[in-house]
């Protein structure tokens, strides 16, 4: 088999799971500043699937596409320090205010211009928990998309097998390529940093971090050109304006609220037999158990 | 026409709860909109599903009967929603936020470019006004949910285009029989119209679907633990806990992800939602996303060695002691009250 030409679709998110006091502010809303951008847990799992189908299939390459803001970059440069070979970094101000299905037509006609054999996805992003991205990009690219994969388990004449983790089970299945998968956090682990990949694209910048950093001591856009992480706007991708942003996006957001707890009056017991007898009596009485 | 349109999951014949639950909810909100409650059910063997159904208060059941039908993939299902919505033009898709609905859900609202709210908590009627276009919208569906990690509560629109499409968890609706005598009318969907041989391309070679062991919404008593149980051995003392107050063990997240207990018991934004007589939070601390799938219980106990844990500003008693040292006393002092 020729070697498979693998797009991974990552994200750069806000750490929701590690949210501190000071990640919300006094009016209720969401301090970004405050939280650490991270790589998408999902899309590590996505990005091994990735790799492993790299490791197994000679010739085939890997790289990541993200859509975001000029940091956003930073995933490419942990994808590839992981094992990815490159990436492309979707960015441009008409994108902001997205939802999913205009993030996805943005995605998508990205990838209409990176002719992937297989697109695999992360199940969903920690920030918006939708899951929707996958199959909307399967939809507007007319592709099969096969969604909360556990594993790929191979290749062969143009089908993949994949297993499926579902609710209550698993399922295995099979389809033609080209294709979407999404995968699950149940699937295995990234592998960690490569110390030959970390040397090798330390140095990989974007058109826009070169011209913001003052890094001089090496000229890759001269030296090292493959170091050069390709940015695409609205017009490299050929995209309809009127179809992103908050224009593209066909829900809005009408109000956001801060979540507050009303306090009950509690009864405080101690946790002597004493208490606990006469807790033990109450409920049985009121017959809310026995 | 601009009806309510449930999509009705099947399990071994059976319409899905989660899909009950919608129809419950899409009847209080047909009502407000007068307008019709409708069902549509994909399968195969589906013959007399529509008696299940009815009682919820559904008008109009269509019903997709075929033996390609079942078990469920993507296109066939995404291909005959896409061509029924086109027809009938409903107002408002509801889907269960499971493996089914998440998967179609996105793939439909694609196709038809329609919005769609994942993992709604609350679904109500109101009215909006667009300052920018000075646009006034009537009775537009308000969808509901947490976002950012259950830090805040967002309420999303769908001002424009149609259907407004949401999905919802299991176990967050109420399901509720309306009329048991309540008889609508089946339309059968002419399957072949929407079907053609691609959408065939992903087939199923293996499936091993389990029905769930563990009845933890219809249970009474709800016995929960968190990370601060500690250890295996401890939630041994939950079981048993549970098992002489008749009851089921639930868990936070914490406790799942350290390996104390299966996923299946997991409650809260991204577990199930239970409102139980009694609520027995063991070594829970109550952040947001665990207390969003238990605060509705009648009465909430708490015991914790942190007396400012915030789940004991919801609980109704906070007993201030640790998981192995209560547990046994609590089983201890009921079976000495009940003799
Ligand atoms: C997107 C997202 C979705 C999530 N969804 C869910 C969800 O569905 N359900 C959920 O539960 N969580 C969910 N979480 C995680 C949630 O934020 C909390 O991390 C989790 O609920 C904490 O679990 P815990 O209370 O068991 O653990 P901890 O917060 O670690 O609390 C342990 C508690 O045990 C007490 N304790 C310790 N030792 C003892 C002892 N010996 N006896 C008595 N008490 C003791 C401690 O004082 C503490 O209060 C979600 C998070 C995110 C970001
Ligand atoms: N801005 C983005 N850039 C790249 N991939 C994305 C982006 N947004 C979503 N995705 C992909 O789509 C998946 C589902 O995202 P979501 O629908 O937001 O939950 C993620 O796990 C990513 O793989």
């Amino acid at each position: 088999m020729k070697g498979l030409k693998i797009v991974v679709l990552a994200k750069q998110v806000p750490d929701t799971r590690n949210v501190g006091k000071d990640a919300m502010k006094a009016d209720g809303t969401v301090n970004r500043a405050a939280l650490a951008a991270i790589f998408n847990p999902e899309d590590l799992n996505a990005l091994e699937q990735a790799l492993r189908l790299k490791d197994k299939y000679e010739g085939s390459t890997v790289s990541i596409l993200t859509m975001g803001p000029s940091r956003a970059a930073e995933i490419i440069r942990e994808g590839m320090y992981r094992g990815a070979d490159g990436g492309v970094l979707l960015t441009d101000r008409l994108f902001a205010g997205s939802d999913t299905l205009a993030t996805s037509y943005a995605i998508s006609q990205a990838l209409k211009k990176m002719e992937a054999d297989i697109i695999i996805a992360g199940r969903q992003a920690i920030d918006g928990d939708t899951a929707q991205v996958g199959p909307q990009v399967a939809d507007k690219l007319g592709l099969t998309q096969i969604t909360y994969a556990e594993e790929i388990i191979g290749i062969k004449e143009n089908v993949i097998t994949v297993k499926r983790r579902l609710e209550r089970g698993v399922e295995v299945v099979e389809g033609p390529l080209p294709l979407v998968v999404t995968v699950n956090a149940s699937a295995p682990e990234c592998r960690s940093r490569n110390a030959k990949a970390l040397l090798k694209f330390k140095h990989a910048r974007t058109a826009t971090e070169l011209q913001d950093t003052s890094e001089d001591y090496i000229d890759i856009k001269n030296d090292r050109p493959e170091l050069v992480i390709p940015e695409w706007s609205v017009v490299d991708v050929d995209a309809d304006p009127k179809e992103l942003g908050l224009s593209g996006s066909p829900t809005k957001v009408k109000k956001i609220e801060n979540v507050v707890f009303t306090a009950k009056e509690s009864k405080v017991l101690s946790d002597n037999d004493e208490d606990i007898n006469e807790l033990m009596r109450t409920l049985i009485e009121s017959h809310t158990i026995g | 026409m601009n009806n309510i349109i449930v999509y009705c999951e099947i399990e071994d014949g059976k319409v899905a709860d989660v899909s009950l639950e919608l129809l419950t909810k899409g009847r209080s909100l047909a009502n407000e909109l007068k307008c019709k409650l409708e069902a549509l059910v994909i399968g195969s063997d589906l013959n007399g599903i529509e008696k299940t159904l009815y009682p919820f208060g559904v008008d109009t059941v269509f019903l997709a009967n075929d033996t390609r039908l079942y078990p469920y993939v993507t296109a066939p299902h995404a291909a005959i929603m896409i061509g029924l919505f086109k027809e009938e033009k409903p107002q408002v898709a509801l889907l269960g936020a499971t493996s089914i609905g998440r998967d179609l859900g996105p793939k439909v609202s694609s196709a038809l470019h329609s919005g769609l709210t994942a993992d709604c908590t609350s679904l109500v009627i109101g009215d909006h006004y667009e300052k920018k276009t000075d646009t006034k919208y009537d009775q537009l569906l308000y969808q509901i949910r947490p976002a950012f990690g259950g830090n805040i509560i967002a309420t999303i629109i769908n001002p424009d285009c149609r259907p407004q499409m949401a999905t919802v968890r299991e176990g967050v609706m109420k399901k509720e029989i309306m009329d048991a005598n309540y008889v609508g009318e089946i339309k059968n969907i002419e399957v072949d119209k929407y079907l053609a041989p691609e959408h065939f391309a992903v087939k199923i070679i293996e499936r091993h679907i389990e029905a769930s062991k563990i009845n933890m919404k219809g249970a009474p008593v709800v016995v929960a633990g968190g990370y601060g149980v500690g250890s295996k051995e401890n939630f041994d003392l939950l079981y048993q806990l549970a098992e002489v107050l008749g009851g089921e063990v639930g868990a936070s997240r914490a406790a799942v992800d350290a390996g104390l207990v299966e996923h299946d018991r997991q409650i809260g934004q991204t577990g199930l939602t239970v409102r139980p007589r009694l609520y027995i939070a063991c070594g829970i601390s109550g952040q947001i996303q665990h207390t969003a799938g238990m605060e509705e219980s009648a009465m909430i106990i708490s015991i914790n060695n942190d007396i400012n844990a915030p789940i004991n500003k919801i609980a109704d008693y906070a007993i201030h002691g640790k998981v192995e040292d209560v547990i046994p006393k609590m089983i201890k002092h009921y079976k000495a009250n009940t003799k």
